[in-house]
């Protein structure tokens, strides 16, 4: 390890097994109230329905649990210990004002099917939090009720699905980009539609030729992530709305991007139908470890008959209702309306930073990312020299030289505190290093980042082994997960 | 703005290295005719402490200090402290999806327990990491059925959650997955003789919930023979995870679609909620979701990664089990924190306190209507018929900041003045008892007209 | 690893041994070598009927799924139960371990396909790419 590692240094952590191993009889946690009812024979009341044993749920006290939990939280990278670099993933700061105002007792206790009357604040919430997303993309009309992006992939889809019948004119496929996340073909699936391939020009952008030769009438809509996930900007996107409507097609725009645009640009105005978006990428909501999301669906005028019931009304008295009336509507695609705790945090977020913090805020995600292009360019290959947005995407074709493939180097880089970027995706990038800093990064943190990422490419050319092995400095070093998968062990079971 | 960590000096040294005089010249790509020109039209930048306020205004607003007879897949129980005082560690609220295992294993470890602790409760083999709620899990678990049968067909409990079915609905449209229903009985459980004339040789599988939408507990296993008898599988629904604690799991199913909401998780006006899928060991190469398994790395210690992950969509694009990208992790967590306070015994005491509650509750309302269903095994809620409207009862007891049972008229108006109540640990004696001397003024005071404000509780009623 | 020239090779990767109107199917050294780590393979039912082309099954490493496509036309009669629980033989012996055995409906398709020497040729040229 050079001398250049600033960040991180290694320090002693806690051991610590599964909870089932310190389980023992009579330890307890939990302390009811008296009973204030009289009590009753279970047995009498369910019958064979009657449950006897709770198998090896554990036993263990508060101290234990606590302990259990704290220590299992020191393994985990975290935003709160430092930069995460994902690509794609938009891993920024997480408000703990917005946790705090998720918890305020109304909020967190209102029950979904309460009278409308004693609802008022949450469905302001509602109201409040659609009407800035819809100017912020610059829609229409928006549902809430998705519970993730992916989600949030399907009903926009379904609506798409539902106008073209609406039109009497259903169609079979959707165009999707070779750049797209995974989701994309995936959900176009789900909804029944065939999937057809749309190719990348050498720029990184939609090859026009290519899909005016591929739209026809039997596409219902094109899936376009913009700035792709090359971090590009798609220059010709009012060519490629064109396109599509002059053929009665939809531009779909998975917006999970959409951090590199508010307040700068809205995809309303650049001639997108239907759009997600994902509260907690662009909206601060925590990851969690992955979840909860929030994926709301923005749309254009024309697609408003087919929204998921119910949707926010203002009724005739001025108080806030919801309307299930809806005949055209596609249905329902989650019980309830939504992950309503994001839909909190997400507010707070927007008022914390009003028009000029979000403006700013995309401001500094994409001068963050030319500033870390510019710091590494010449030191790691990048593949298309398009301007970037909030991403920027390299490749290991000089590290290849060596052995020395993407997963490695990011593997690396966890010895020097950062957690890896995303690897290998795009797919259209073969090796891909995609980088994301975000706005939350501060110029001293993305110096030791670029160091971080030069050092190792140093350590290549001179010491390649220490990065085929990396990461040294963890709890555990690379897991075999060929014998994970091949015989899987997906749950303690007592020793016999 | 105070989440940004830059000076202006810090952006002009930054602009400089790049080689750019404006921060303009970084959004050049944008054609000019697209580039917003005006301020977005949300709230101004407010102070933390207005935020706050802001937000306790709605609190306010929205049924605080209201004491509630609401169940219907939505439970509120009691939420240990260190539930939040864990979750909100940033390690856990601040991580990212664990695909980077040697600097994620705390949060794999966690799933790992959770999946067996939800092995264990529901009998199954095998569990998932999470879905994102009971409704989109039991729809999942319908397609999954689809895959391992081939078979297209799905008969549906009339009985199983309303907006349960309005999910699957919306999802089996376009999946060519033809849905049938199956009654209920005046047991208010399934209608076994209606379901097996359902059950056609094209049927994948048999829905259904227990204990189910009214709270009665199904004769799974008469169930499970009929669908097996026919080739077709059983996916049972568990709404209230709670009742887990006394109520016999149905073994006999081979997918168990729960919500775990009940462990630990607020009510949050209906989400972010806990789906979970579990299910034999045999079919867990067709069950979506992210999965995490046990192995060991290169000196031979014990680790935990994320496994099984040609079933997703990342790797597999459009032939992946379901497009699902997220579970709700820290939602899962919650549920993990819950399960390990009461664990094996807290749990059984804590559902049979919910049971007295509701053994309680439906004998003294009884007294004045007509408890529905009476004869067979409840956990914790119950289906009271009056004369009176239940949306006139409600209004009453709203004056009296008590919310009651939720109205069936727009779901089952079969049942007419029937509303479904939900009795838990935390409902106390005194509660129903005043709620059942208000649902008794209707006998004392003539029928009224219904109340002006019907209209909008009927339309909660959805 | 040299092609054993007792079968004939499919451009999919696929090979196929036939001895009169049955035959024995696996997938190459190249396709092993390429796929890495095998952990699970699926194939079709006892009874199922191929058709020369299209697809009956998967192999899947860790992070990647690859489709296997018939390379003849026939009813398959059984297959490997071994690979279920050691998928590693794949791996191990590629050429040793068959996926499957079918019925051939017309045993005359086999021309068609690639003798090892034209297999090896044939993945010479495609890594040339």
């Amino acid at each position: 390890m050079k001398n250049m590692i600033r960040k991180a240094t290694r320090h002693v952590n806690q051991n610590e097994g599964l909870i089932f191993e310190k389980s023992s009889p009579g330890k307890a946690a939990w302390k009811l109230p008296p009973l204030d009812v009289p009590e009753v024979d279970v047995s009498k009341l369910l019958g064979s329905s009657e449950r006897k044993d709770l198998g090896n749920m554990p036993e263990v006290s508060e101290i234990e649990i606590i302990r259990h939990f704290t220590r299992l939280s020191t393994w985990n990278y975290a935003i709160d210990l430092g930069m995460y670099p994902l690509g794609s993933c938009t891993m920024k700061y997480n408000p703990r004002v917005n946790e705090a105002v998720a918890r305020v007792e109304g909020i967190a206790n209102g029950h979904p099917y309460q009278p409308e009357k004693i609802s008022q604040g949450a469905l302001r919430i509602l109201k409040t939090l659609s009407e800035c997303l819809i100017d912020i993309t610059g829609m229409d009309a928006i549902t809430m009720q998705p519970a993730a992006g992916a989600h949030g992939e399907m009903t926009g889809l379904l609506m798409v699905r539902a106008y073209h019948h609406a039109q009497g004119r259903p169609r079979k496929k959707i165009l999707i980009p070779d750049s797209a996340h995974g989701t994309n073909p995936a959900t176009a699936a789900m909804v029944d539609y065939a999937v057809e391939n749309l190719k990348s020009d050498s720029r990184g952008m939609v090859d026009i030729a290519a899909l005016e030769a591929q739209m026809n009438e039997d596409v219902a809509a094109l899936m376009l992530t913009n700035p792709n996930t090359l971090g590009v900007f798609e220059q010709q996107i009012h060519k490629i709305a064109d396109i599509l409507h002059s053929k009665g097609g939809l531009l779909y725009m998975d917006g999970a991007n959409m951090n590199a645009l508010v307040g700068k640009v809205r995809p309303g105005d650049f001639g997108v139908d239907v759009m997600h978006l994902n509260l907690h990428k662009t909206f601060s909501t925590p990851h969690g470890g992955g979840g909860p999301g929030s994926g709301p669906v923005a749309i254009k005028k024309i697609l408003e008959p087919f929204l998921p019931t119910p949707v926010v009304v203002t009724k005739a008295d001025g108080t806030l209702g919801f309307d299930y009336d809806r005949p055209q509507s596609v249905g329902r695609v989650r019980a309830f309306y939504g992950n309503f705790g994001m839909f909190v945090r997400a507010l707070a977020y927007i008022q914390a930073n009003g028009p000029d913090g979000l403006r700013q805020t995309t401001e500094d995600a994409v001068l963050n990312a030319n500033y870390i292009r510019k710091g590494l360019e010449g030191t790691y290959d990048l593949p298309y020299s398009t301007p970037t947005m909030h991403e920027v995407v390299f490749s290991d074709k000089l590290q290849a030289k060596k052995g020395v493939r993407t997963m490695d180097i990011a593997k690396r880089l966890i010895d020097y505190g950062f957690h890896p970027y995303t690897t290998a995706f795009p797919l259209i990038v073969p090796g891909a290093l995609m980088i994301e800093p975000t706005e939350s990064e501060s110029k001293e943190e993305m110096d030791l980042f670029v160091d971080a990422m030069k050092s190792i490419a140093e350590e290549v050319e001179e010491d390649a082994q220490t990065v085929l092995d990396a990461p040294h400095s963890t709890r555990v070093s690379r897991l075999d997960e060929t014998a994970a998968a091949r015989k899987p062990v997906l749950r303690w079971k007592p020793a016999v | 703005m105070r989440y940004l960590p830059k000076s202006p000096a810090d952006r002009e040294a930054m602009l400089k290295a790049i080689g750019l005089r404006s921060v303009d010249e970084l959004f050049a790509p944008i054609p000019a005719e697209y580039r917003l020109s005006r301020d977005l039209k949300v709230p101004r930048q407010m102070a933390e402490s207005e935020i706050v306020d802001y937000f306790r205004e709605r609190s306010r607003e929205n049924g605080e200090g209201y004491t509630s007879f609401l169940g219907a897949g939505a439970y509120a129980h009691y939420r240990p402290i260190i539930i939040d005082s864990l979750i909100s560690r940033g390690e856990f609220l601040t991580a990212y999806t664990p695909y980077q295992a040697e600097i994620s294993q705390g949060t794999l470890q966690s799933i790992f327990e959770f999946q067996t602790m939800i092995c264990e409760l529901t009998g199954m083999e095998v569990a998932n990491a999470s879905m994102y709620d009971g409704s989109t899990a039991a729809a999942e678990a319908v397609m999954m059925a689809v895959r391992l049968t081939g078979r297209r067909s799905v008969v549906v409990a009339r009985s199983l959650h309303p907006e349960y079915r309005e999910v699957l609905a919306t999802y089996a449209t376009h999946q060519g997955m033809p849905l049938s229903v199956a009654g209920f009985t005046d047991e208010g459980r399934v209608n076994l003789s209606e379901l097996e004339k359902s059950i056609t040789p094209e049927t994948a599988c048999v829905l259904i919930q227990s204990p189910n939408f009214f709270g009665t507990i199904e004769d799974v296993a008469a169930i499970a023979e009929i669908a097996h008898k026919h080739g077709a599988m059983l996916v049972v629904s568990i709404a209230e995870a709670v009742s887990l604690g006394i109520v016999e799991p149905p073994r006999k199913a081979d997918v168990i679609a729960m919500e775990a909401q009940s462990f630990g998780v607020p009510l949050g006006f209906g989400g972010p909620y806990c789906g979970v899928i579990a299910t034999r060991e045999k079919f867990v190469r067709q069950m979506p979701g992210r999965l995490v398994g046990q192995t060991v790395d290169k000196q031979g210690r014990r680790g935990f990664v994320l496994t099984l992950a040609t079933r997703e969509q990342h790797i597999r694009r459009e032939k992946a089990t379901s497009n699902i990208c997220t579970n709700q992790a820290l939602v899962a967590l919650m549920v993990n924190i819950f399960m390990n306070v009461y664990g094996k015994v807290g749990l059984k005491e804590l559902a049979k306190q919910n049971l007295a509650k509701t053994a309680y509750a439906a004998a003294q309302f009884a007294k004045h209507g007509k408890l529905l269903f009476a004869g067979s095994p409840r956990f914790n809620e119950f289906v009271l018929q009056t004369d009176e409207d239940p949306r006139a009862i409600n209004n009453r007891l709203l004056e009296h900041k008590v919310v009651g049972g939720l109205p069936l008229k727009k779901f089952y108006p079969e049942l007419g003045n029937a509303a479904l109540w939900c009795c838990t640990e935390l409902t106390t004696r005194s509660a129903i008892d005043t709620a059942v001397g208000l649902v008794a003024e209707s006998k004392r005071s003539a029928p009224s007209a219904p109340a002006k404000e019907e209209a909008g509780v009927v339309e909660v009623a959805r | 690893m040299a092609y054993p020239t007792d079968r004939k090779y499919s451009k999919s990767h696929e090979w196929i041994q036939a001895s009169g109107t049955t035959a024995a199917i696996g997938i190459t050294d190249h396709a092993q070598e390429a796929l890495g780590d095998i952990v699970f393979v699926e194939l079709p039912k006892v009874g199922a009927e191929l058709a020369a082309g299209k697809g009956f099954g998967t192999v899947e490493s860790v992070k990647a799924v690859s489709d296997l496509y018939a390379p003849a036309t026939g009813t398959v009669t059984e297959t490997n139960a071994d690979l279920a629980t050691s998928p590693e033989n794949v791996n191990k012996d590629p050429h040793g371990s068959w996926m499957m055995k079918i019925t051939l409906k017309n045993p005359g398709e086999l021309d068609a396909l690639l003798s090892a020497a034209d297999y090896e040729k044939f993945v010479a040229e495609e890594a040339g790419h």
